[in-house]
């Protein structure tokens, strides 16, 4: 890491002016965004786009914010994971259930993903000032009081929770017209995918993210497939019949539309920069770059990984939720492990640590591999997707392992830091993740 | 303003302000508790199944073996691989799954299990069989270990300096690649394809086991547990050579593989009723064969890793490359052998997979391989008796789980125990823990 050195800070924050609302690099962001917003709304509004390739726009957006997630998880906190496809399939199946039931007249998955989620937060916050009143407390007794939080509180959310407010949360919704209802339905269904995947990854990290590298990578894996059996039997050993289990759900609300995909986007970056640019993200970083250190200085590793974790994992049950609700059509085989390896390839494609080369490879995978080779392969070469596939992804990592953007991040999301002395070579806040002792040492040696 | 930092529940004071801290033990002592009630719980389980009826419980107990076995050729390519160049190779299962096609096809179109009989037509059927089974695996086996060279050639090698995630995608790349290239048309196609078998199933039941095979199997386990004795026993007086001969490979091979034989036929082989209750087990040739082939190969791999002067490099390698390298020892090519080694075991363990289970797919790969690997980080990642016995162990989870726990959660709940291990013990039962990088 590149230390900050007070003088410089001054220098940098000041230079005599005050500090702007807008900056250049902002506003090109925001005018930007707003651009492309039009552009692909408008193409939507007159049909250039047919419904192919809207598909595979909001599944590009879809995916890119998994592996924006991944990204916080894996480039900037170096926790190598593969089973954030795990948390995008609660994510999908959370918020199509709670659409699922809307339209079925049922509210009690609203009521559950809302009050449930509020219900465990409390609980959360209660269980952690209990746990924080002992000390010695192992990682296992958190995990288990962390669990049984969370048992009791769904179970008082579904037993007593949602008789009593089943009624009065459909009678407030039934009470406004029809359109807004479902965009509020819509809306808290995707809210409720993006908490119960950042519940389920909060419980599943207080003991696993210990494990460090190899280890929890593997771990994680255990994890998509275990959700992947689970997803298979939801119907009969899950108590959602409406899931199907392995015959795949239907009957999910066509809801997603562009403003929605794009606002989903946008808020994901958005908080995915301005975490990264707060102290919490540099603490996140640093967990990255040396664990022990960054623990000799202060921080406090467990709970910047948990973090990490939880707000990736939020990232990818958000996309699930805009996904489902897309697709119309959800099926266990398309949550299995060989695609959790998706947003790892993205994410290693578009330069790890980059969020400009995530945002592109995201987009770009997608299209070529869904969208291009999908439609001009000649018939009866559609297998041959993941022969050629596989043969880039190799010739990729031989001449380009750094990834297509390597640390380059465009200007609205560059972290400004302070210029280093003359005649040291400049060392970006994006490091290289296998954090080879000997580059760390280097730099230490150049700070001090 | 007085700074007071306590560890023993000693009065904190910060700002004046004073909180008090107790001991947490008693919360990791009720954790503890309940993840002991639920351990006590599956065995309640298990036990109430196993007394119910005793014998269905050890016919599943032995199916699990022969799974175990399969995945333990698995496990110890990967755990070596894992051990030295430090690389989940997720293409191993692929060059499993390569395994199982090459025997479908030296199998059905060159009929290569019959060649003894066109060689001396008067060749008796039983010992062409055997041959030709043998010779069935080992085409396999030097297929595979011939793939797995030439991607570690052609796909790890180059990316040997680069950042680990490099090669770790790499190894993605080229399973995907393996996969999706047989499921083409004109390779293996992506249908379930029925898979001729090398020999006949024939089925020991009691009165079918031949006394004289039990016999024997207990005879090389009686004296090779004999000579164990003899020779701990003056190993632990101070004899320097007894305790070399302790390690002999053809000791352990005895052991183990009179040991498992001899279980496993004496429980097909005797048929006890009582109380309406009837003791009939059976074994098929096919777990014997899985067996012996599995402990066989272990043991050879146990020979060169142990006793060879490339086993000497590869484990040099394993614990330092740069430093194996000064002291002249070829570290690419030990990759290569270890590579080599990895995929020659992984192809019969594919060939003993099909033949077990009458089936070959391009995909059927992945689940065995995955589990295999788990089965290696459970018993140790880089240990061989860890692969070994963590493959047993998931072969018992999956079985037993899927008999009398929760059949569509076996793959659930064997990756539970993955998830399980790893918290309790972090390096797998015979992993070594890491060493200390300050």
């Amino acid at each position: 890491m590149v230390e900050q050195r007070p003088s410089e800070r001054v220098r940098l924050s000041g230079r005599g002016q005050p500090q702007k609302l807008l900056k250049k690099p902002g506003v090109l962001f925001v005018g930007g965004g707003l651009l492309f917003f039009a552009l692909v709304q408008a193409l939507l509004q007159f049909d250039v786009l047919n419904n192919f390739w809207r598909g595979i726009i909001f599944w590009g957006a879809a995916i890119t914010m998994v592996a924006l997630g991944l990204n916080l998880i894996y480039g900037f906190c170096g926790q190598f994971s593969l089973g954030q496809y795990g948390f995008y399939a609660i994510g999908s199946y959370t918020a199509a259930d709670v659409t699922w039931r809307w339209t079925h007249s049922d509210p009690s998955g609203i009521v559950v993903v809302l009050f449930g989620s509020l219900l465990v937060l409390l609980f959360y916050i209660g269980v952690s000032r209990l746990l924080g009143a002992f000390f010695r407390v192992n990682v296992m007794t958190r995990f288990t009081f962390f669990v049984i939080a969370t048992i009791v509180a769904l179970a008082i959310t579904v037993r007593f929770l949602v008789p009593s407010l089943g009624p009065v949360v459909t009678g407030v919704l039934e009470g406004l017209p029809s359109d807004v209802s479902d965009r509020i339905v819509f809306f808290l269904a995707l809210l409720g995918g993006a908490a119960f995947a950042g519940i389920a990854s909060f419980l599943f990290g207080i003991p696993v993210l210990e494990l460090g590298s190899d280890y929890f990578g593997i771990a994680t894996l255990g994890f998509t497939v275990i959700i992947k059996v689970l997803l298979d039997n939801t119907d009969t050993i899950l108590p959602f019949p409406e899931m199907k289990g392995a015959r795949g759900m239907i009957g999910i609300p066509m809801w997603t539309t562009w403003p929605w995909v794009f606002a989903s986007l946008v808020l994901v970056v958005v908080v995915m920069r301005n975490l990264l640019h707060s102290s919490t993200g540099r603490a996140i970083v640093s967990v990255r770059e040396d664990e022990r250190a960054a623990q000799l200085v202060g921080i406090d590793v467990a709970t910047s990984k948990v973090l990490a974790f939880v707000i990736g994992s939020v990232f990818a049950g958000l996309a699930g939720g805009i996904r489902a609700h897309d697709l119309a059509f959800l099926h266990p085989q398309n949550f299995n492990f060989i695609q959790s390896f998706n947003p790892l390839i993205i994410v290693v494609f578009g330069g790890l640590g980059s969020m400009t080369g995530t945002i592109l490879a995201g987009f770009v995978w997608i299209f070529l591999l869904e969208g291009v080779l999908r439609l001009y392969l000649p018939a009866g070469f559609e297998t041959w997707r993941f022969v050629v596939y596989p043969l880039v992804l190799l010739l990729m990592m031989l001449l380009r392992p750094e990834g297509l953007m390597g640390r380059y991040e465009m200007p609205f999301l560059r972290k400004k830091l302070p210029q280093l002395r003359p005649g040291v070579a400049t060392v970006g806040d994006t490091g290289d993740t296998e954090s080879s002792s000997g580059d760390v040492g280097a730099n230490g040696e150049v700070v001090a | 303003m007085e700074h007071t930092v306590s560890v023993r529940g000693v009065d904190v004071q910060a700002n004046g302000a004073s909180l008090r801290r107790r001991d947490g033990m008693i919360l990791n002592r009720i954790s503890q508790g309940i993840f002991v009630v639920l351990g006590l719980f599956v065995l309640y389980v298990l036990g109430r199944a196993l007394l119910q009826n005793p014998s269905v419980f050890i016919q599943q107990v032995m199916n699990g073996l022969q799974l175990g076995f399969i995945y333990a050729l698995i496990a110890l390519g990967y755990t070596m691989i894992y051990g030295i160049v430090k690389l989940i190779n997720f293409a191993h299962g692929d060059v499993f799954m390569v395994g199982a096609f090459t025997s479908f096809y030296t199998i059905g179109t060159l009929e290569l299990h019959r060649w003894l009989t066109w060689v001396a037509p008067g060749m008796p059927e039983g010992l062409a069989t055997v041959v030709g089974t043998f010779t069935v695996i080992l085409a396999s086996m030097v297929i595979s270990a011939a793939l797995a060279v030439v991607v570690e050639r052609f796909a790890y090698r180059p990316l040997r300096n680069k950042p680990r995630i490099a090669a770790l995608i790499t190894a993605v790349g080229v399973s995907f690649f393996l996969e999706y290239f047989g499921a083409l048309p004109f390779a293996y196609t992506n249908n379930y394809i029925t898979y001729p078998r090398p020999f006949e199933v024939a089925v020991y039941s009691a009165g079918k086991v031949s006394p004289v095979l039990m016999a024997a199997m207990w005879t090389i386990f009686v004296v090779a547990l004999v000579i164990y004795g003899i020779f701990f026993v003056r190993g632990k007086r101070g004899d320097a050579r007894a305790k070399l001969i302790l390690r002999h490979p053809l000791l352990s091979f005895g052991l183990q593989f009179g040991g498992f034989l001899a279980v496993v036929l004496t429980l097909a082989g005797i048929r006890i009723e009582t109380g309406g209750k009837v003791w009939d087990l059976s074994a098929s040739n096919v777990t014997l064969v899985i067996m012996s082939a599995s402990i066989l190969l272990q043991v050879v791999l146990q020979y060169i890793v142990n006793n060879t002067r490339l086993g000497k490099a590869m484990r040099a390698a394993a614990y330092d490359k740069p430093a194996a390298r000064l002291m002249g020892i070829n570290v690419d090519g030990v990759i290569t052998a270890t590579f080599a080694l990895g995929g020659g075991l992984a192809g019969a363990g594919g060939v003993l997979y099909a033949t077990a289970y009458k089936q070959v797919h391009h995909l059927m790969g992945i689940i065995p391989g995955l589990k295999a690997f788990v089965a290696a980080v459970v018993g140790g990642i880089g240990s061989i008796p860890g692969a070994f016995v963590g493959s047993l162990i998931m072969g018992q989870t999956e079985v037993l789980a899927a008999g009398f726990i929760s059949t569509p959660m076996r793959d659930a709940i064997a990756f539970s125990l993955l998830i399980i291990v790893l918290l309790v013990w972090p390096q797998g039962i015979f992993g070594e823990p890491p060493a200390e990088k300050v």
